[in-house]
Formats: C-alpha cells, structure tokens, sequence
C-alpha cells in the first residue's frame, strides 16, 4: 500500500505529460456536409457558428443549432451557392462569455466571414472585436436593440425584430385586437418582463409609446430564476386589473407565467409573449397545448411544420435514406430560428458572390446581407440596409390554437417611427 | 519546482526568508518566466493563447481570493462582484473621461478595494457561513445596482464597449499584444502574493485563520487585518475585472454573475488554498480542462455512436470534467498543490527513500 501510493506522483507526471501531448493534435475539424446530390465545385466558403448544447437554455441551442446545419447542408446538397460549398465552423459555448470570445478567436482563425453569436453575454463580450476585425456577427433574439444601427454597429447585425420593436409590435397588436372587437377607450397593459438587461430593455419604449397614445402601462418585475411569480401574478389580477399583459420572459419563467395566469383565471388570449416566451417547450411545459389554449407569441420567422423549406430539408434527408430529426416538429419555433438565420446567410453570401465575386471577405458579406430585401426562404421578411441592420423590425403574431401554433397576424411593424429614434439617437 | 536542498545552509534570518532559498530555485523560476515570455507564444496555437489569456485573468482573481479565503480562513461567495466593481470603473473611466487604460486598471482596483472595506465589515462580526451569506447578498446587490443604475450600467443592456487598451505608443491589439499584458499582470501578481504571503501581513493573516482568539491575544490587531485582508483581496479582483474588460472589449454584467464567483472559489478549492502556486494550478484546471477536454474529445469524433456529435461532446466533456474534479480532491483533498508537493517531496530524497 505505502509503496504503491509512491508511486502517485510519477503516474500523475506521466498522466499530465500524455494529456498534454494528446491536446496539441487536437485540431478542430470543420463539420462536414452529408453525401450531396450535386456536389458543389468551388472552394469553400467559411462561416462560423455559436450554440449552446450544455446549460440553462440548451433546449434551444441545440434546436438552433440542427436548424441552422440543415438548411446549410440542403444548400450544399443543391450544389452550393453558385458552385462553392458553406462550410460551417460549430462552437458550443455553453451560454458562457468566457467561451464565446474563444469560439469566436477560433472560428476567426478559421476563415470564417461571418458568424452567429447565439447568446447576449456573448454577444455584448465579441460585439466589439466583430467591428474591428471586419467580421459579421449574425445575433437575431439577442444582443441589444441599439445594434440596429449599422453606423454605429458596422459588423453587427441583429438581422431580426429587436426587443424594441416586439414591444412596439406588441402594442400595436394589442391595440388593434382592442379595436377589432369595437371596445371603447383604451386598454390598461401590465408588462411583466425578467428583471435583466434584456428584460428591462423595453421599458423606455414602451413608456414612450403609452404615453403617446395615452395607455396605462403598469410594469412588474420577476427576479431571476423566475421560476416562482404568484406574487406578480396576484398582484396583476389582484390590484392591477389590466386588459392585456405582454410579457418578456426567459428560460422556464415563460411556462412559469402561462402557469400562473391561467390558475389566477387571467385569460391566456389576452396575453401576449415576446420572441423568448413563445416556444414549442413554453406551452409543453406550461401544462400543454390544451391548458394554454389561446396564449398569443411573437415570432419573427415563420414557424409551422408544413413550411416549404421544411419540405426541402426532409426530402434530402429521405434522399440519404435518413429520417429528419424530430427537433424539426417538437421543437419546430427554435428550429425555425435556426433555419432564418442560415438562410440570412446564405442570402448574403448570395449577394455578395453577385456583387463582387468569390472571393469574398467580411465586408462584401456585409454588403450582401445589407442588399437583402423582402422575404428570404420564406422564412423571413427583411428590408436590410446599411443604415437599418435590423430590416425593419416586423414580425408575426401566432397564437395556440388546437394544439398547435397557428398564425394570428402576419408580417407587421409597430411604431417604426418610435423604435427608430431610439435606434438612432 | 523540483530542487535538491542537500548542501545548501542558510546562516542569516536573511536567507532563511528569501523567496527563493536556494539557487536551483531562482534558476528554474527564471526559466518558466523566459519560457512564458518568450517561447510560449510562439510555439501554441491562436487557440491557446486565448485560453492562456483567460486563465491568466483568472490567476490574477483566483491569488486575490487565496488571499483572502486561503490565508486569512474569510469565505466570500461574492467577488465577481469586486470584478465587475473593477471592469465597470475601468470602463466608464475609460469610455467617459477617457483616460489611459493604466489608469483605468489602478482605479479599478482601487475601487473595488472601497467597495471589499464595505463588504467586508460584516467580517469583524461574522465569520463561516454567515460570512458567506453576506458575500453573496453583496454579489446579488452589486448585480442589482449594475443592472438598474443607468449611469453605472449605461451604454446597451447594461454592457459598456471598451477601447482596447494602449500604452503609449503600443496598442494592446492581437491575442499575442493581449498575452503580453496579461503575463505582466500574472507575474506582478505571483509576485506580490508570494511577498504578501511571507511577510508581517501575510503571517497576520495566517494566525486568523489558524485561531483568530490567539492571534488578538499575540497582539494581532484582528479588526485591522481582516478588512485589510478584504481590501487587499478585492485589489486584485478589481484588477482582475478590469482586465477582462480591457481584454474582451466589453463590460457586461453577464460575466460576473454568480457563477462566476462560485468558479473561482472552485478554482482554489482545487488548487490549493493558502498557496499562491496552488491558485496558479487551480485557475488553470478550471479554465484550461473543459478546453482540452473538447480537443481530446474530438479525436474520437467518427468512433462515438451518436448523431448529434458536438453537442454529445460538449455534454460528455462536462461529466468528464466534474468526474475529473472529484478524481483530484479525493485523491489530494488539499488540492493540485499539495499533489505537487507530494511529488517534490518524493524527488527531492530519491533515490533513498528513507
């Protein structure tokens, strides 16, 4: 025993001595497209990738993830972008600052043009460097509303509705919802948000906009976790009273509030979720399609199962003899996300090849998702410029209808004029 | 480092104390120092200079809790809260009043060494768990006051963008500019630690640690060194935040949330507490391990039976990891340094055992 336990320190030199040889070879290999139908001819073009597959929000990291690789291997298994295959440099992050500026250093040294900082703290930690060093950094549903400023923010591109213009949208829906049942006076709103950044982001403009049209706005904090409101709730059934609520929630708390609404006997289909509160999982979790029938959600993609993009990325994985993941129907919002923001890509990548042919840097990618205009693989609908990187804010109202999500309101915009002095004061 | 002592007396108190009794020793510091500044570098990947540059922030953070925790026996479950005290200084002296970044990480410091004297005062009166509470109420404050208080918080979602930093006519620009800024705080660091650690402070610190009844009846001003010990503690965490945020670009609350806390508590744990090497070891190992861990992973990417294999291998890399944590405290549960010198001891009388 004694004799064995000397033995310790040299089989833990030799341990330490191995593991760092073992980690010199480790190279990051690109993730490689499936069997292609056309096999594209050209060189490579590389984009990179950020996800969260461990962690708080994993159920949507993973979801984006598959939704964002299959759309890129359909366009690869098409033959590519006029010839030349995207190949995507994936990093998971696990929702950590610390590890996003890494994934993002990586994928840079990898060649990548562009990139999706999936995530707000890691958003707000690479925006900078994505400036400097003339490399698009992709965040739809995250990073700060401001960013839409192509300004001030070159490289940055929210590419989606900002958290400004859900709440601008919100408002407008709510108040046309008011007048389409032809009810008088105006509705009293309860905003029931997170208390953190994102959550709080907001608040001015919807201060801003009830005091324009003269709505009695009433905000109720939830501090993290979020996984307990009865005291919010009672407090908006109880003593506010209000017509409508719009939340902004993250995380479980969505599911949370659905909860909690339903049981105080508050009608879910006067509420109204920002993009954060209006996944497949938040109604599942809530107590199912059934309990949450009528709940009304943000979107700012198309979402649905019977989508046409969606009918391409299966028929190519029947083509390989494979069945589709099933993150594509039970987690179809989040995978839909994935989707829109490959699809950007894609589209910039696209345009850039037209404008100046391959090959391309950072900044013509830049150029080329700034040309976009109107709707992209049916997914989303964008008016890009160099000015707005934000392509005008709209979104789509669906609401849970039969146990599914079915669409309330197509693409609209509220209060542009409002959102856009924020963005550019 | 490894060194034989046979032949080597010390005749003077003098000797006795140095930092580096014996000359081996001072050879072989040298040696990693020139290795660290001039090989290193050049010899890794981009990659893992990155990682480097992260682990050496977090040395910088991980020394001032030693300090504190491992030395002085004070918990405290709050100090990504003197780090975002130190970013958020750093950055809006930066940004508003535009000084040079030097400036900005003093201050920073300096700052958060106001904020730990306040924090700290529950310590005169509380002491294990109840001193840990108070730490954290302080982590879940500073959080509130960051988030809440536009003129602090300010620019978007309460997250500043910073200039990289510049010093004179260098500008801290590339990963490898960043390294060197990083080393020279790390060894600034060591050194004043391991200076700290040997003198009248750090030996007042160690009898409150070991008995804080004894070391007032030897005449240890208890009051005065144990919020010294937070001030000290919570320089280095400053620096270590302002740091971050001269390094990453940005200051943002995101990144010295709790969790952020607990990791560099962990990193001492691991390390060794009341060691100033052993902070060095911790950092390292919570930093650099799930890193390398991904790279060992990957090689066994076509061999692993899974369809979604990166997110399988960052999953399996986290078990991994925790699995390896509670490998190394079983084995040494007075942490990576006690291991080293287990290893040291047995070299140092090889090949006589007894």
């Amino acid at each position: 025993m004694l004799r064995a336990r000397r033995f310790w320190p040299l089989a833990l030199v030799a341990a330490v001595a191995l593991f760092l040889a073992a980690c010199e070879g480790g190279e990051e290999q690109p993730a490689t497209g499936t069997p292609r139908a056309q096999q594209p001819t050209g060189a490579p073009i590389t984009i990179g990738m950020m996800y969260d597959g461990t962690g708080a929000t994993q159920l949507i990291g993973v979801a984006y993830k598959a939704g964002f690789e299959d759309y890129i291997n359909l366009i690869n298994s098409k033959g590519g972008i006029d010839g030349h295959p995207i190949n995507v440099i994936f990093c998971e992050h696990g929702y950590n600052a610390d590890r996003g500026v890494e994934c993002y250093e990586n994928q840079k040294r990898g060649g990548a043009i562009g990139t999706v900082t999936y995530g707000t703290p890691i958003t707000a930690a690479v925006i900078g460097r994505c400036n400097q060093d003339q490399i698009v950094c992709t965040f739809p549903g995250y990073g700060s509303a401001a960013a839409a400023n192509g300004e001030r923010f070159p490289y940055g591109f929210p590419i989606a509705a900002s958290y400004w213009s859900q709440a601008g949208a919100a408002v407008r829906f709510v108040l046309d919802e008011w007048q389409r049942e032809g009810k008088s006076g105006k509705p009293k709103i309860a905003y029931l948000f997170y208390d953190n950044p994102a959550g709080n982001e907001p608040r001015e403009v919807l201060r801003t906009i009830a005091q324009r049209e003269g709505l009695q706005l009433e905000e109720v904090a939830v501090p993290a976790p979020g996984t307990e409101m009865s005291s919010q709730v009672t407090r908006i059934t109880q003593s506010i009273r209000p017509d409508w609520v719009i939340t902004h929630l993250f995380g479980s708390s969505p599911s949370v509030s659905i909860k909690a609404l339903k049981e105080a006997g508050f009608p879910l289909n006067r509420v109204v979720a920002l993009v954060w509160g209006s996944g497949d999982a938040d109604v599942e979790a809530a107590g199912g399609w059934a309990f949450a029938e009528g709940y009304y959600g943000l979107q700012f993609t198309a979402i649905g199962t019977d989508l046409p993009v969606l009918r391409e990325i299966t028929e190519m994985y029947r083509s390989q003899g494979k069945q589709p993941p099933d993150l594509m129907t039970k987690n179809n919002v989040y995978y839909m996300r994935g989707v829109a923001n490959a699809a950007v890509m894609v589209e910039g990548i696209r345009n850039a090849l037209r404008q100046k042919g391959y090959p391309i840097t950072g900044a013509d990618l830049k150029a080329g998702i700034e040309a976009i205009r109107g709707e992209v693989a049916g997914v989303v609908n964008l008016n890009l410029s160099a000015r707005d990187h934000e392509g005008g804010g709209s979104v789509r109202i669906y609401q849970v209808r039969g146990g599914r999500w079915q669409l309330a309101r197509d693409w609209f915009q509220g209060y542009r004029d409002v959102i856009e002095s924020f963005v550019y004061r | 480092m490894i060194n034989r002592e046979c032949g080597i007396f010390r005749t003077t108190y003098q000797a006795d104390m140095s930092l580096y009794g014996v000359p081996l020793a001072r050879i072989t510091v040298a040696a990693f120092a020139l290795f660290f500044a001039l090989v290193f570098p050049f010899v890794v990947d981009h990659k893992h200079l990155v990682w480097a540059n992260f682990a050496g922030i977090s040395i910088v953070a991980a020394i001032g809790l030693n300090l504190l925790t491992g030395y002085t026996g004070q918990i405290s479950i709050g100090h990504a809260a003197f780090m975002a005290t130190g970013g958020y200084t750093a950055a809006i002296m930066t940004t508003r009043a535009d000084v040079p970044f030097w400036v900005g990480l003093i201050a920073g410091g300096v700052f958060a060494s106001a904020y730990g004297l306040i924090v700290g005062l529950p310590s005169v009166r509380v002491k294990g768990f109840y001193l840990a509470i108070a730490t954290l109420a302080a982590q879940f404050i500073t959080e509130w006051i960051i988030n809440h208080v536009e003129w602090i918080g300010g620019g978007f979602q309460a997250s500043i963008i910073v200039p990289p930093a510049s010093l004179g006519p260098v500008r801290f620009d590339t990963e490898l500019e960043k390294y060197y800024l990083v080393l020279a705080l790390v060894v600034l660091a060591v050194v004043a630690g391991l200076n700290i650690a040997r003198s009248r402070l750090g030996r007042a610190f160690v009898a409150i640690r070991d008995r804080d009844v004894a070391a007032e009846i030897i005449g240890v001003d208890i009051f005065r060194y144990k919020l010294l010990s937070f001030m000290i503690s919570s320089f280095f965490a400053g620096v270590a935040g302002a740091l971050y945020v001269y390094y990453v670009g940005t200051a943002t609350i995101e990144a010295f949330q709790i969790s952020r806390s607990i990791e560099i508590l962990a990193m001492i744990i691991i390390g060794g507490l009341g060691s100033i090497l052993g902070s060095i070891f911790g950092a390292v190992f919570v930093v650099v391990l799930p890193l390398a861990l991904e790279d060992i992973l990957e090689f066994f990417r076509g061999v692993l039976p899974v369809t979604d294999i990166d997110t399988f291998v960052s999953q399996l890399k986290l078990m991994v990891f925790g699995g390896l944590i509670m490998l190394f405290l079983m084995v040494e549960p007075e942490g990576l340094n006690r291991l080293w010198r287990n290893v040291k001891d047995y070299f140092r009388v090889w090949p006589f055992s007894y």
